[in-house]
């Protein structure tokens, strides 16, 4: 039997053989092209990510370290931060920051992209262009200017404030109290991610086609009635990849807190990343870092799934 | 306000008068609320800009300057004095340089398979490229830290890769740019129609040639756009040369920045000089090809 199949494929293949060549490299072009790029993500993106969940069920400390090795401990590590009444607190904290960031990066750059519709075209290259500008400073950078703004002695922030009778803020120190310190960080986030959201969603809203409009128009729709059954359903893709890209960035917050804060954030300013980063490089305990470090992971999963199924949608992947 | 309203010219009839001045009305108001926002959103860059070119003693004054009525050179050339500023300058162009000089060359063949040949594996390669952008530098870096020590011991590698090597730091870079320019490259190339390269060749140019005559021409723009993107991702990154790069001499920009807060935190002239100068470069790249990076991330979400 096996014998027959066989003498019957070489057969064919004799018979193929004028393409096979030519075939097979076509066929492994693809595969060649790609490997470069795979071997990088995949020795610096996947065995990370593979080695972050091993880590997670294991005692990783300063002597595993210098032992590169870790010792299985099971669920331990997860059962320890789940009764961590402190860990709980971090992921409330950074859930309701993520949740009032993006809303209000949302809201306020729809409403721009809406405003820059309205304006003639010397004004709206002039706040495009102030977009692009404040779209391109650098995190740290941003950091450093925010920092300097509301300096309690000398900040412009507070003598700002108190000329304007909103309160007495001499001297206010911002970062005493978690809740306004948050505050400014919310204000230096969503001043960041606007320019992104609000360009996006107005090179969408051009596309949008007038007739569509003005059909609504004609058909007697009021303003809010056109963008809320016309122009909002268009946008709909564009809306959920800014949303969930926004959630994506906001959830791992990390680098604003840490520089404002001298790199000593007190616990009341710890976000899930900062929890993470201060488990594993401030107290050598890796294990336990890296299974916040999953949890986190897990929490942005959804917002990725989302993501990816409105990419591969709008990228029309055959 | 009144700068933003065009005059009006003199009205012939009252009745065409009307409707006309309510609608200029409402647009001076639009442009009035713009200007607001211009303002509010600039400001901050404007306060940074003008802080470096205050003298000290107008910087620490309780009633802020707004314009500075004495401009001076002496906080940038603090800057430039302070300790390691030329090492991270240095430091700072090789990683940017490496990194978009090898993103460009994996990425622009990776899009190549994913634009121009179906073949098994292609869909779940593509879910990986937009997947891997999703997971989080801050989860990755405890892992990353313990890979790179464990390469600090292996002879060979480690001259280049491992804990406190810039090579490390490139590996990783390169690694978080490559998804999105894979991306965008392909969405270039996806752009260029079949029959143009057909055609060459039916011309009697060879694969290789219609490759370089018709192809590389019509990417260009996607190339200068991805090595910018990876220009500005490798500029601006602070966590990852935060935590691998120990010694002083070989931070980056951004790390020096940063330490430069910690050590002397009220010296705001000098402090202010060095984040204009470290934002600069960005800046003036990021101008250049804003519309395709947003175009980039959202290409044809419109049509969904």
């Amino acid at each position: 039997m096996a014998s027959v199949v066989e003498s019957e494929f070489l057969l064919a293949s004799r018979r193929r053989r004028r393409f096979t060549r030519q075939r097979l490299g076509h066929a492994a072009a693809p595969y060649a092209l790609l490997a470069p790029a795979a071997a990088v993500i995949g020795v610096i993106l996947a065995y990370p990510l593979y080695l972050l969940v091993r880590m997670s069920f294991q005692k990783y400390g300063l002597f595993e370290l210098i032992r590169h090795k870790g010792r299985s401990v099971g669920t331990a590590n997860y059962a320890h931060i789940f009764q961590d009444a402190e860990f709980w607190r971090v992921v409330l904290r950074t859930v309701a920051f993520t949740a009032v960031c993006v809303s209000l990066t949302m809201v306020l750059g729809t409403a721009i992209a809406l405003l820059l519709l309205q304006l003639g075209r010397v004004m709206r290259v002039a706040l495009t262009t102030g977009l692009v500008l404040v779209w391109s400073v650098p995190v740290i950078v941003a950091v450093d200017v925010w920092r300097w703004m509301v300096d309690y002695e000398f900040g412009v922030a507070n003598w700002t404030l108190t000329k304007l009778h909103i309160g007495n803020f001499v001297r206010h120190d911002w970062f005493a109290n978690p809740w306004t310190g948050f505050g400014v960080f919310a204000a230096l986030i969503v001043w960041g991610a606007i320019p992104f959201v609000a360009i996006t969603l107005y090179a969408g809203l051009a596309q949008v086609p007038h007739e569509l409009l003005e059909a609504a128009a004609i058909d007697g729709a009021r303003p809010w009635a056109v963008f809320r059954e016309v122009t909002v359903p268009l946008l709909k893709p564009i809306f959920i990849i800014l949303t969930s890209l926004s959630i994506i960035w906001d959830f791992q917050v990390f680098q604003q807190i840490w520089v404002m804060l001298d790199a000593r954030p007190g616990s009341d300013y710890y976000t899930m990343a900062i929890y993470a980063f201060h488990q594993s490089f401030q107290i050598s305990e890796y294990g336990l870092g890296a299974a916040i470090a999953v949890v986190m992971v897990l929490f942005m999963f959804a917002a990725t799934l989302v993501y990816l199924r409105q990419m591969l949608r709008a990228g029309e992947v055959q | 306000m009144s700068a933003v309203t065009p005059m009006a010219p003199t009205p012939v009839r009252a009745a065409a008068f009307r409707p006309g001045s309510r609608r200029r009305l409402r647009k001076g108001g639009w442009n009035a609320l713009a200007l607001l926002v211009l303002v509010v959103m600039v400001f901050p860059v404007y306060w940074m800009v003008s802080t470096a070119f205050k003298p000290g003693q107008k910087i620490l004054s309780y009633t802020p300057q707004w314009f500075p009525t004495h401009p001076t050179v002496s906080n940038f050339s603090d800057a430039t004095h302070q300790a390691f500023f030329w090492n991270a300058v240095k430091n700072s162009l090789i990683v940017v340089s490496v990194v978009v000089a090898l993103s460009l060359v994996l990425a622009f063949l990776a899009a190549l398979a994913l634009a121009k040949f179906h073949f098994y594996g292609r869909k779940p390669f593509i879910v990986v490229i937009l997947g891997v952008q999703m997971v989080p530098l801050a989860a990755l870096i405890i892992p990353l830290y313990i890979m790179m020590s464990r390469l600090n011991d292996v002879k060979g590698v480690n001259h280049v890769l491992g804990v406190d090597k810039l090579g490390g730091v490139i590996a990783m870079y390169l690694t978080f740019v490559l998804p999105f320019a894979v991306w965008t490259l392909r969405g270039f190339l996806l752009g260029v129609p079949k029959e143009l390269e057909e055609s060459a060749m039916v011309d009697g140019a060879t694969r290789f040639g219609a490759f370089v005559r018709i192809l590389l021409p019509l990417v260009g723009p996607g190339l200068v756009a991805t090595s910018i993107f990876a220009f500005i991702q490798a500029w601006n990154e602070f966590i990852i040369a935060y935590v691998f790069l120990h010694t002083p001499e070989k931070q980056t920009l951004m790390v020096w920045l940063a330490s430069f807060t910690t050590l002397r935190g009220t010296e705001w002239g000098p402090l202010m000089a060095g984040a204009t100068l470290c934002s600069l470069p960005v800046i003036v790249f990021f101008l250049l090809v804003q519309r395709r990076i947003a175009f980039g991330l959202t290409a044809g979400a419109v049509k969904g």
